[in-house]
């Protein structure tokens, strides 16, 4: 089963039209969360939001979680040890307030078990990969720098 | 020597993001607040307490998260005050300073083009003022020193 995320504040039609072409060809299930989006994938297992506990069911139980790139959705793939494929929303076509997800794509694009799809024709590709990563739980250069400056203030404090 | 920590943040990304720089409070005294009930029995972090979530538009529900955030750093009396957001942390510092914890803010991550508003709420406050993002932290004139992800 692959699990389509959104967020819950904004439809993202690119990455659900995506999807709606692409999963009659997968031979597995898509379950979609697409946020307040009115359009219809007849393909997809789409509801517009998910409670936390399905939620946790879904990424637990995904092969592969596709998402935009928010920070929600790469911390929860972290947490549940996920292989995660990011499109990131883009200003120009209206799909939110400016830029800021091509600078998180762009800063998790290399972490184990991240790939980005930056134009949807790129998913296609990455759906059938049998060589996927899953996200690992471990901390990162930057976070155990992040950890050791809160450390030193702490300490002195 | 071990220290009082009071770690505070509203539920969602800001909370998950908290859970993520626990390692650097190991070894001392840590106590929570959150806004959503069962997120620390779901993150086992404890001990901790929940106030009401609250906006800048929202002015009594805003007072009664201060008081209740106050009540809490009065009875704890942290040296330590840690907030990821939103404005519930925002009061955490402002009251904590008031009674002699250091402060830090560690503005979401989710904030990739400037600071959030609370985090510019927070800056009066805040001992250690960071960004996750290092370009962020430049315009802001805050400090970068890494981030969650």
């Amino acid at each position: 089963m692959i699990f389509v995320t959104v967020g819950t504040q904004l439809a993202f039609p690119r990455l659900m039209e995506a999807f709606d072409t692409l999963a009659p060809g997968l031979g597995e299930d898509v379950v979609a969360q697409v946020g307040p989006d009115t359009g219809n994938y007849p393909n997809l297992k789409a509801q517009p939001n998910v409670a936390p506990d399905e939620f946790e069911r879904l990424f637990t139980e995904a092969r592969l979680v596709v998402g935009h790139a928010g920070v929600g959705t790469i911390l929860s793939a972290k947490r549940f040890g996920t292989p995660l494929v990011l499109m990131p929303r883009r200003h120009a076509l209206g799909e939110h307030r400016n830029d800021h997800q091509l600078a998180t794509a762009k800063a998790v694009e290399k972490l184990p078990g991240v790939y980005i799809a930056w134009q949807a024709d790129e998913l296609a590709g990455l759906l059938v990969r049998d060589d996927l990563k899953p996200m690992t739980n471990d901390e990162s250069p930057t976070h155990s720098a992040l950890i050791g400056r809160l450390k030193a203030f702490i300490e002195t404090a | 020597m071990t220290k009082k920590i009071l770690a505070v943040a509203s539920g969602g990304g800001h909370w998950q993001q908290l859970m993520l720089m626990r390692r650097a409070f190991e070894g001392n005294d840590v106590r929570f607040i959150t806004t959503l009930p069962g997120l620390p029995e779901q993150f086992d972090a404890h001990p901790a307490a929940i106030v009401r979530d609250c906006n800048r538009n929202e002015r009594v529900k805003s007072f009664l998260s201060l008081l209740a955030i106050t009540w809490q750093i009065l009875k704890f009396r942290p040296d330590v005050i840690i907030s990821t957001g939103a404005l519930p942390g925002v009061m955490a510092l402002a009251v904590g300073r008031l009674f002699g914890a250091r402060t830090i803010w560690v503005d979401s991550i989710a904030n990739a083009e400037e600071m959030s508003m609370s985090g510019r709420l927070a800056r009066r406050f805040a001992h250690l003022w960071l960004s996750q993002w290092d370009h962020v932290a430049k315009d802001a004139g805050a400090e970068y020193a890494g981030a969650v992800l």
